[in-house]
């Protein structure tokens, strides 16, 4: 079981028999007073969102999926394919199910499909992916501030913030569960 | 080889702007003639309470804040103090917490806590000369007066129900939280001051009304910034009182921790006086435009 303070972004717990995962947490706690967590669920079947505010002393049972290993093959009209390399079974997870890990996915990238019976709900992607910049200003010379930044988009659609020396075609290391620039890769 | 670690490049302009209000804060209180102290960080006890959650260290404890050490040294007749230091409570991290935090905490001799709403004007409009502060697209005057609101009239003008129903339902907490808090300090600073008796375990009991305990916190863009009594001087209710906290710690399955007895012991020599302990890492996040009081401190625990 699960307490309070394992709450966090990212966690899956049981939710009257299904799989819900946090899509939002807060820790409020007002001066001397009882601690509250705050969370936005996502019911990982039906997709809905909604919101529950939990205080210490509660527990909750862990949702624990079976995952998968899996390889991301293509992405059709019917949402993105993935395949099992020993049973050669495919899935197809719809982009509203991927949310923003949509974005970092790469072909042939090796990932965990999370299984509720038979129906795949979701996907664990590798904690850092490398992408390529696609868009970007240039380096203005003489920009040597440190800490300066500027959004950056890269080849598969994703805006995000990175240091003012990363350029078009600089090949970028993102934290796939925060979705924020970590470095650049040295080819 | 890496590149330089970028999250923490960015945080130059932050941190050199952190570093400025803490010198201003420590100058303002030199100026007005308090004697800044050091406290140690471990000690056998903390005050308990039934919310807060101490760290155990090889024994001893991680305080929680320095209020123990600043009491007994007023009750050695120092008069006027200040310390800025850093406290520990287990398991809060959130936007507005950090497990390890800093606070600036000091105490006035022969006052009660209007005059630390004083201090705290002075001491932020010190900070800010324009008298202006925008945080996250709102704006705060602040220029006197303040707002002073009761804790009961907080609840006619915001909340769903009384103040005396929400006692009774056990949801002072969640009412406050969800309905008060968010319109506290948006047009200028708010003092949210007088508190029922049960949330307010180390303050002197008002005078004229003893439900009601003379506590405030200082509220601005919703944020509380900083939580103020007039002192508790009798022995005998603090005890009292420290052992209804230490049941509610046992209720809740925590503790209970000790209670620091040689403070216990020496609280009847302590003057009337009035103590605030202000979240510096809060202060510095609203004086910076920031989201997440990760952006203000070099290292969240996470990034350890």
């Amino acid at each position: 079981m699960y307490t309070c303070a394992d709450l966090k972004k990212g966690l899956k717990v049981l939710i009257d028999g299904e799989p819900h995962v946090i899509v939002q947490f807060d820790f409020t706690k007002p001066g001397k007073g009882q601690a509250l967590y705050k969370c936005k669920l996502r019911n990982m079947l039906t997709g809905a969102l909604f919101d529950r505010t939990y205080r210490s002393g509660e527990s909750f049972e862990p949702a624990s999926l079976e995952e998968r290993g899996m390889q991301y093959l293509y992405q059709d009209e019917t949402g993105y394919v993935f395949m099992d390399q020993k049973t050669y079974d495919q899935i197809t997870l719809s982009a509203d199910v991927l949310g923003d890990d949509k974005f970092f996915l790469v072909d042939n990238m090796e990932v965990k499909i999370l299984m509720f019976g038979e129906r795949g709900i979701g996907v664990t992607l590798p904690n850092f992916v490398n992408l390529r910049v696609t868009e970007a200003e240039p380096w203005v010379k003489g920009d040597t501030a440190a800490g300066n930044n500027k959004p950056a988009t890269v080849e598969s659609g994703y805006t995000l913030q990175v240091p003012s020396f990363v350029e078009e075609g600089t090949l970028i290391q993102i934290d796939t569960r925060t979705g924020e620039y970590v470095t650049r890769v040295k080819e | 080889m890496v590149d330089q670690n970028w999250a923490l490049m960015r945080k130059q302009a932050k941190l050199s702007e952190r570093a400025r209000i803490i010198q201003t804060v420590r100058a303002f209180f030199i100026g007005r003639d308090f004697l800044e102290i050091e406290t140690p960080s471990r000690i056998p006890a903390n005050v308990p309470e039934a919310q807060i959650e101490p760290i155990e260290s090889s024994g001893w404890w991680l305080q929680t804040s320095p209020e123990v050490a600043m009491k007994r040294l007023l009750a050695a007749g120092f008069p006027n103090m200040f310390q800025v230091c850093r406290v520990w409570r287990h398991g809060e991290r959130g936007r507005y917490h950090l497990p390890e935090f800093t606070l600036l905490e000091w105490y006035r001799a022969n006052a009660d806590y209007r005059d630390l709403m004083i201090d705290c004007t002075e001491c932020i409009q010190d900070l800010v000369p324009s008298g202006r502060l925008a945080w996250q697209g709102h704006n705060l005057n602040l220029e006197e007066p303040w707002e002073i609101l009761t804790v009961c009239e907080a609840f006619d003008r915001y909340a769903s129900i009384s103040l005396s129903e929400s006692l009774s339902r056990n949801c002072f907490d969640d009412i406050l939280v969800e309905e008060i808090e968010p319109f506290l300090g948006s047009q200028t600073p708010t003092f949210l001051i007088d508190y029922p008796l049960r949330y307010a375990a180390l303050a002197r009991t008002k005078k004229d009304d003893p439900q009601f305990a003379e506590r405030f916190e200082l509220y601005m863009f919703g944020v509380e910034i900083a939580n103020a009594f007039s002192e508790l001087t009798d022995a005998d209710e603090q005890k009292t009182r420290f052992e209804q906290e230490q049941t509610l710690q046992k209720l809740a399955g925590k503790g209970p921790f000790p209670k620091p007895e040689k403070f216990l012991s020496e609280l009847g020599n302590m003057p009337h006086a009035a103590g605030i302990a202000l979240g510096l890492d809060r202060l510095v996040m609203l004086m910076t435009d920031s989201r997440d009081i990760a952006e203000v401190v070099a290292f969240p625990p996470e990034e350890l």
